[in-house]
This record gives structure tokens, C-alpha cells and sequence, in this order.
């Protein structure tokens, strides 16, 4: 008996994706294909690479329920120990990342020692640790800006891969990204079709050939698009990187880890998981010293960028990362969400701040149609969820 | 005009499907304290629920008369609005706010446009406390520094402050002690003198016999008869005798096969105080045993500390200054976490699935391995994906979940559905001894068959099985054994050749007479 069992794509899944390159389409007809351009795309991943690193940290607090309010100062007074090392105490950029990263973490140790252990509201105390930390970049910095750093550490949020261009068309085109794309299209194609090979195995439920082909077509399309353009500029950036490393990562902690699953499960219902033998408190503390730890990382990146460590720096950077994981479907109340979800949701906050400012459009404007986006993102979600009961 | 205030003629409502209410009955006659008797689940609170609106006019079959009036009652406000106020178990005060403030909360005393007359409201609220006997007390603290005796009076008050004329007690005492009880009780006979009527729902049958006047005795959703002070026998007996009189069917399958071993689970002196309060102990001196392949129950009324006991034993999930020993299979254990206490083999399914047992918006794969996931889903801290679903699967089938997949959201199924899930996470982590709490509270008869089927089966299986149910029927037809557990102690043992449910109520109430005796 052929009892093949198939199941249909839930496409809500894939909804922010099809906003995402809605989006994207609506700004290229606007400046009329001025976000395409090679260098555009570049800037793209360059600009939002920060906001990235810290959507994935947020979405385990927003998986419990909560949020951060402190990254954007962690991510400040990070950078300015940085800065403060290199130029001040003229130390190698070895020992400035290490020490930004021990202070990154140990913010979290704080924030998660009230969270988890005395049972201060993570809002609270994080909006604490907002302006403890801003007001201790300005301390630290002395309200003024460090810098420039040594082209050396611009290298991580500034610098590139190793390229190998060869003249193509009208420019060049670097072999390298070509090679690393037709990797990642192998290795997506690959393991759609070893799942898929594993469900028959099991006899469990498969999707219809035609919904599967078309996801891994619309995915391959997004990769070779994004390669393609960067591979006609200055090759792979090195934020590029450390991102896909933190997604393939945190992708497999919330997915694949007793650790990962507990957050979800405390978010679900946090009662339910103490019963279930889960120590909560510990779960709490440790998504917060994860998030102090992202911050850094997000900390080095920006001030590398820059080039310089300033007292302003991650202003209202946790706004941005709070806003992608609901806009990429993450629950407000905790429980539901993913790495991807918020990754894309990041993304979709980048391409409108990068499609408006191309347009012309104004910062404050830019801040109206965010503030909207993410309205409408979260009520859509709400409602589409309130239809299903 | 007759002299019935309120009349509630055949009232039937369902809950998809269930009948908790069949055709009931109730007239309560203009200043009398009409008492309400009926065991867990009988459907006494769905009968007042119907009654001040909370189950809206339409949702249930019937006719209610009051002051010989149709009523259509649409929320809370409407029956209030008549006069008729409901107390709940759980108290509805606003802790933090005033004493003052909690008598007119949601019936403020607001002077023109809708601002807060905060002179009226302490001046009026002194009025309202001095009806309940508590002329004394400072309006002006905020509520919870005041103990729960005197909140429930508060409650009182507040339901004078609505002008009421009707007044529904549900479990009044259920939290006092004896003093604060007789107090509460005095109130009410103040009340009657000043013409208010009164129906309470009570388990305690000496406060009924001592502050009644007459008595509606519910059972299984259906009336079984009213009793009045003074024409009919209005003993303890009598009550508990139309209480439980109810013939068994075979809702019970019979367990066979099953062989008793030795003993592998085994409390001794175990004593826990309140989490809030050091000084009030909950639990004394418990000494329990179950063997192998053997079905114990614990029976008693709501409060008695049963799933105290069980979530105390369940690493320390209760409670504080916890003493006492645990042997699990001869061995002596220490579980201070849950965690410890699922790695010695020890599982406890609560009473309130949807608060202490399910993550609602995870599906079914999850809940079902969440808590045996460290233990045999996962190495090094990495889940073993396929692993899980087989065994989800596998338990699904086992024992009978119906759902679509093992992927569905377990928020989407119904309540059987949802315990059975609660109980295969806690078969998955293979336990020796299982604690079952409620497993069948509020769910429907072929759910439940299923779930004795399953406690046969781990009782085929070995296991030892406790089973806390406050309906006596089902602790009569699916143990072995029992012991019966009133306000923290052991009251007595029943061996299954003399279970029955007068036993069981007749333990109860000795004991609570010893304990009266004492003090």
C-alpha cells in the first residue's frame, strides 16, 4: 500500500520573505533601480550587519517573552573600550576585541543576575542598563570621539574577503563569490532533499514536489541575486561572515539544542517548563548574557565600520532589533520565532531605511514608515493568528 | 406574589457536548440561607454561574425567575444590577488599593462627571464595614495587609455597597480557620435578620447544618432533592447520603493481570509549611507506601493538601521547610529539583493542564518530549530530531491522541486530547512511580475510559501509580487503595473491600471533628 503522505507548505512561513522582496521591488521601481546596484547591495549587508547580530540575540528574549532595551549602549560602551585601548592605551587590536567581548558579556551577567535571580522585570532592568551604559560611554569617551583606528580592525566591519576578479562585461566579477555561491546552492539543495529522503524514510508527512521545488527556487534565486551583485563589486564583506557564521549557529542552538528548546518552551509557559524540569532562572540568565555578548560583537563591528568609537554610538539600535523579530513573526508574548524570521525581518528594516534615504526621503519620515511597518506587521500576525482559533 | 425570590426551573447547559447542568432545579425562598450540596465537579458553580450572567442568557436552556420576574441576564453588571452578587472562591480585591477603594471597586462614589468622591467613598465604606462587623478596622490600608478571614468579609461589604438582596457565597470558608469561619458564618445569620437572602455552596456539611435553613443537593449536573431545616432529616449522614448515592456503572475497565510486587515508593514523615507563610503548616507527618503494579488513591476535599503533598514530593515544586524521606526502589532520594526528581524515576501530571502541563502554542512533538528531552533525546545537548518524532508518533498512536499530526498546536485540541499528550510526556520520561493529579478533570466519558486503560497499563507495567481525584467514584473504581487526606494529615486507609464513598466522607468528617475538638 502507497501511503505517501504529503502536506502543504504552510505559506505564512514564507510570508515575510514575499514582503521582503515586495519591498524590495517597490524601491527599485521608486528610485528607479538604484537599490540594485552593486554597491548598493553592499552597503546593504555593510549597513545592517549590526542590526542583524543583535535581531538574533534579541529574538531568545523575545522568545521568553521579553526584551533588552541595553544593546544599543551595550553596543556603545563596547566600542568605546575598544577604542579606548587601542588609542589610548596603544594596546594591540587583539587584546581591545577580547576586552570589549569580556564586557559585552559581563553586562549580561548583570542584566541576567536581576533578571533571572532577584526577579527584577527584564524591562526594568534593562532600561537601566540603557542609560547606566550610556552614560558610561560618555564618561569613558569623554563626550568625544576616538578614533581613527588602525586599518587593521576597520577590517572587520569595513573589509573584504579574499577576492579573485577577472574582467567581466562592463567591470569585473570575483571568482570567489561565484564559488561560495554555487557551495551554499549545493549544500540548500542538498539538504532540502536528505530531509525530504529522511521524512519518506520515516513515512512522515512531505511536502508536494512542485511547493518544494518552487521554495528552493525562490531561495536559490535570492542567493545567486545577492552573490551575483557583490561578486560585481569588491567580492564578499567580512560582516557577510560573521553573520551567515551567527545564523548557521543560533539556527542550530534554537532548533537543534535542549538549551534552544527550553526557551521556547519557557516562553510557551514558563510554569509548564519548572514542572517540566526545566530551571527557568538559569534559561533567563543565560539568554541575557548571550545578548550582553552579541552586543559586543555588534559593538566591534559598528566601531569598525566607523572607525572611530563615538558617544552616540547604537543609538536606538535595540528599537531596530526589537522591531525585526516581530516584523519577522516572532510572538510578542514569547514562545514562537525564529533566527531566520528575525534575520529577515532586519533585512526588511534595511531595505526600506536604504530604498527612503535613496528616494530622498528624510530620516523622519523614514522613522513614520518603520513605525508603521512594524504596526501593520504585528496586527497582521495577531489577527491571522485570532482567524486560525 | 409567591415566596420564592428566586425560582430556576429546568436548566440544562452543555459544554460542547457535556451536559454539566441537566435539567436543574433550584427555588430559594425570600430571606432564607439556602445551602447548595454537591461533590467536585457536580456542577454547583456552573448552576451560580448561570445564575449572575457570567454564562450568558442563550447559552444555556431554562428559565430563571426573580422577585417573579423573567431574567435575561447578559454579564455580571445585569444580575447586579438586580441585586444579586456573587462571591467568589477566589477573592476579586485589588490588593494594593485601600480597604475603602476595594468596597467600590467597579461602584464608585464619584460626585458629578465621573470624579471620585474620596470623602463619600471612606464615610460610605465605614457604613459597609460596620454591616459586616468590622467597625474597627482602618479603611484606609491597602487590602492585603488585612488577613483572609477579613477579606472575605470585605467582600461582604462590598456586596452591601451594591444594594444586594440576593447573595451567592461560593466555598466562603474554604480558606478560613475555625474562628474566622464561625465569624463569617454569624455575618450571615445577621444578614438573614436584615432580609437578605443568601445561597452558599459549601463542602463543610456542619457549617451547612449550623447556618442553613434549607438544603439543594446537586450531583452529576442533576437535582437530587431539597432537604428544609425542621421538616426533613437534616442530618451530616442524610446530606452526604444524597450526595453520593449514585449507582456505579461500568465506567471502569476492569484491570487484570496485574500482580502487586513490593513496595517502591514510600514517603515518611514528610511535613511542609506554606511557601507565604513559615508558620502555617500545610502538611503533617505523612506516611504514605505504594508497590509496584499498585493503583493508590488519595482522596479528599478540595484544600485538603493532596496536590501539596504531591508537588512537595515532585523536587520541592511546593512549599518550605520541607522534611521528611523519600524512597524510590529501596533507595533512599534526595529531590530538591524537578530535574532530580524525573532522573530518579518520580513523574507528576497536574491538575491544571493548561497552566502547570502544556506549552498551548507548541504542538504536540514538543510537549510530549520536553521534559524527557535531556534524558533520551538528545547527546551532548543536541536533540536527536528523528528520535522524537518517532517516539511522539509512536505515543500518539499508543495512546489514542487524536489530531491531524504530531505538528498540530496543542492549544487547538480538546481537553481529553490535551491530557492525553500531558500523560505521554510524562510516560516518555519512563518513570517508576507516577503521580497522577486530576487526570480526568474536564474531560469527557470515552477520554476518560482511556485514561484508565492507561493507568492499567503502567500498573501492568509496574509502575506505582498514585491517583488524586477529588470525585470519589473514580478514586473508588480505578485504585487499589487509598488514603484519605484531610487538612494536611492522613485521616484513614481503605483497603478496596471497603471503599465506599460514606467511608471516605465519614473519615473526613471524624477527622475534622478530632481537629475541632482539639483546639
Amino acid at each position: 500500500m502507497n501511503n505517501k503522505k504529503v502536506v502543504k507548505i504552510d505559506m505564512k512561513q514564507y510570508g515575510m520573505f514575499f514582503a521582503l522582496i515586495a519591498i524590495y521591488l517597490v524601491f527599485a521601481l521608486l528610485t528607479g533601480g538604484a537599490n540594485l546596484t552593486p554597491m548598493n547591495i553592499n552597503n546593504l549587508i555593510m549597513q545592517n550587519g549590526y542590526v542583524v547580530i543583535l535581531a538574533i540575540g534579541m529574538l531568545l528574549c523575545v522568545l521568553t517573552g521579553n526584551i533588552d532595551l541595553g544593546v544599543g549602549s551595550v553596543v556603545a560602551v563596547t566600542g568605546s573600550i575598544a577604542g579606548i585601548i587601542m588609542m589610548d592605551m596603544k594596546m594591540n587590536m587583539w587584546v581591545a576585541i577580547l576586552a570589549a567581548l569580556a564586557v559585552g558579556i559581563l553586562t549580561g551577567v548583570f542584566a541576567g543576575f536581576f533578571i533571572a535571580y532577584l526577579g527584577i522585570p527584564p524591562f526594568v532592568t534593562t532600561l537601566a542598563t540603557m542609560l547606566m551604559g550610556r552614560g558610561l560611554t560618555y564618561t569613558l569617551l569623554q563626550a568625544q570621539t576616538k578614533g581613527p583606528f588602525a586599518e587593521s580592525y576597520n577590517f572587520i566591519g569595513a573589509g573584504f574577503l579574499p577576492s579573485f576578479k577577472i574582467p567581466f562585461g562592463d567591470g569585473t566579477l570575483d571568482v570567489v563569490s561565484i564559488v561560495v555561491a554555487i557551495v551554499a546552492s549545493v549544500i540548500l539543495v542538498f539538504s532540502e532533499f536528505k530531509s525530504n529522503a529522511t521524512k519518506k524514510k520515516y513515512n512522515f508527512a512531505v511536502n508536494p514536489l512542485w511547493q518544494t521545488v518552487l521554495k528552493l527556487a525562490i531561495m536559490l534565486f535570492i542567493i545567486w541575486f545577492f552573490f551575483y551583485k557583490l561578486s560585481r563589486y569588491k567580492g564578499l564583506p567580512f560582516v557577510l561572515l560573521i553573520m551567515v557564521i551567527l545564523i548557521v549557529v543560533y539556527g542550530f542552538i534554537t532548533s537543534k539544542t535542549v538549551a534552544g528548546r527550553q526557551i521556547y518552551a519557557l516562553g510557551g509557559n514558563r510554569k509548564a517548563a519548572n514542572l517540566s524540569g526545566i530551571d527557568t532562572n538559569k534559561v533567563f540568565f543565560w539568554v541575557y548574557v548571550n545578548m550582553g555578548f552579541l552586543s559586543s560583537v555588534a559593538g566591534i563591528v559598528l566601531a569598525a565600520r566607523n572607525g572611530s568609537a563615538t558617544p552616540k554610538a547604537g543609538d536606538g539600535f535595540e528599537m531596530d532589533a526589537i522591531a525585526s523579530c516581530y516584523i519577522g513573526g516572532a510572538a510578542v508574548a514569547g514562545g514562537a520565532g525564529t533566527i531566520v524570521g528575525a534575520v529577515v525581518g532586519a533585512f526588511i528594516m534595511g531595505i526600506l531605511n536604504n530604498g527612503m534615504s535613496l528616494f530622498g526621503w528624510s530620516t523622519d519620515i523614514q522613522k513614520i514608515v518603520k513605525g508603521a511597518v512594524l504596526l501593520g506587521a504585528v496586527t497582521f500576525d495577531v489577527l491571522s493568528k485570532r482567524k486560525k482559533n | 406574589m409567591s415566596d420564592y425570590i428566586l425560582e430556576m426551573n429546568h436548566i440544562t447547559k452543555e459544554f460542547s457536548g457535556v451536559k454539566a447542568l441537566d435539567d436543574v432545579n433550584l427555588k430559594v425562598k425570600k430571606g432564607e440561607i439556602h445551602a447548595i450540596c454537591g461533590e467536585n465537579g457536580a456542577g454547583k458553580s456552573t448552576l451560580m454561574n448561570v445564575l449572575s450572567g457570567v454564562y450568558p442568557f442563550g447559552t444555556y436552556e431554562g428559565d430563571i425567575l426573580y422577585k417573579g420576574e423573567h431574567c435575561k441576564f447578559h454579564n455580571l453588571r445585569d444580575s447586579e444590577a438586580k441585586g444579586i452578587v456573587i462571591i467568589h472562591q477566589e477573592l476579586a480585591l485589588s490588593p494594593l488599593l485601600s480597604v475603602a477603594e476595594n468596597v467600590f471597586i467597579g461602584n464608585e462614589q464619584t460626585s458629578r462627571k465621573g470624579i471620585i468622591d474620596w470623602t463619600a467613598t471612606r464615610r460610605r465604606a465605614q457604613e459597609m464595614l460596620a454591616k459586616v462587623g468590622l467597625e474597627h478596622e482602618d479603611v484606609n490600608v491597602p487590602i492585603n495587609t488585612l488577613g483572609v478571614g477579613k477579606q472575605q468579609l470585605i467582600e461582604i461589604a462590598k456586596a452591601m455597597a451594591k444594594k444586594v438582596e440576593l447573595l451567592i457565597l461560593d466555598e466562603p470558608t474554604a480558606a478560613l480557620n475555625d474562628e474566622e469561619s464561625k465569624k463569617l458564618l454569624d455575618i450571615m445569620l445577621q444578614l438573614k435578620e436584615h432580609g437578605i437572602t443568601c445561597i452558599i455552596i459549601s463542602h463543610k456539611l456542619n457549617e451547612i447544618e449550623y447556618v442553613s435553613d434549607s438544603v439543594t443537593i446537586i450531583r452529576d449536573g442533576k437535582t437530587i432533592e431539597t432537604l428544609v431545616k425542621g421538616v426533613d432529616d437534616y442530618s451530616e449522614d442524610r446530606v452526604i447520603k444524597a450526595m453520593v448515592g449514585r449507582e456505579m456503572t461500568n465506567r471502569y475497565p476492569v484491570r487484570e493481570g496485574v500482580e502487586i510486587g513490593d513496595v517502591i515508593f514510600e514517603v515518611k514523615n514528610w511535613n511542609v509549611f506554606h511557601p507565604d507563610d513559615e508558620h502555617r503548616q500545610v502538611l503533617k507527618d505523612i506516611n504514605i507506601k505504594v508497590r509496584a503494579g499498585e493503583v493508590v488513591g488519595l482522596a479528599g476535599l478540595m484544600g485538603a493538601g493532596r496536590t501539596e503533598l504531591a508537588m512537595s514530593l515532585f523536587g520541592r515544586s511546593y512549599g518550605q521547610k520541607i522534611s521528611g524521606s523519600v524512597f524510590i526502589n529501596g533507595k533512599e532520594v534526595h529531590l530538591k529539583t524537578v530535574k532530580d526528581a524525573v532522573k530518579n524515576k518520580l513523574a507528576y501530571i497536574s491538575e491544571d493542564r493548561k497552566t502547570y502541563g502544556l506549552n498551548l502554542i507548541g504542538d504536540i512533538k514538543e510537549n510530549m518530549t520536553i521534559a524527557a528531552r535531556p534524558f533520551f533525546f538528545s547527546k551532548n545537548g543536541v536533540i536527536n530530531a528523528n528520535d522524537e518524532i518517532i517516539a511522539a508518533q509512536e505515543y500518539k498512536e499508543r495512546i489514542n491522541v487524536k489530531a491531524n499530526s504530531i505538528n498540530q498546536v496543542v492549544g487547538s485540541l480538546s481537553g481529553g486530547n490535551q491530557q492525553k499528550v500531558v500523560v505521554a510526556k510524562w510516560m516518555l520520561t519512563q518513570p517508576d512511580v507516577l503521580i497522577m493529579d486530576e487526570p480526568t478533570r474536564g474531560i469527557d466519558v470515552g477520554a476518560k475510559y482511556e485514561i484508565y486503560c492507561v493507568i492499567n497499563e503502567l500498573a501492568k507495567a509496574g509502575k506505582a501509580i498514585i491517583v488524586i481525584s477529588s470525585e470519589m467514584p473514580e478514586i473508588i473504581g480505578s485504585c487499589d487503595r487509598l488514603y484519605v487526606i484531610n487538612e494536611g494529615e492522613i485521616a484513614g486507609e481503605l483497603n478496596k473491600d471497603e471503599f465506599s464513598q460514606e467511608k471516605i466522607m465519614q473519615l473526613i468528617m471524624a477527622h475534622q471533628r478530632k481537629g475541632d475538638g482539639n483546639e
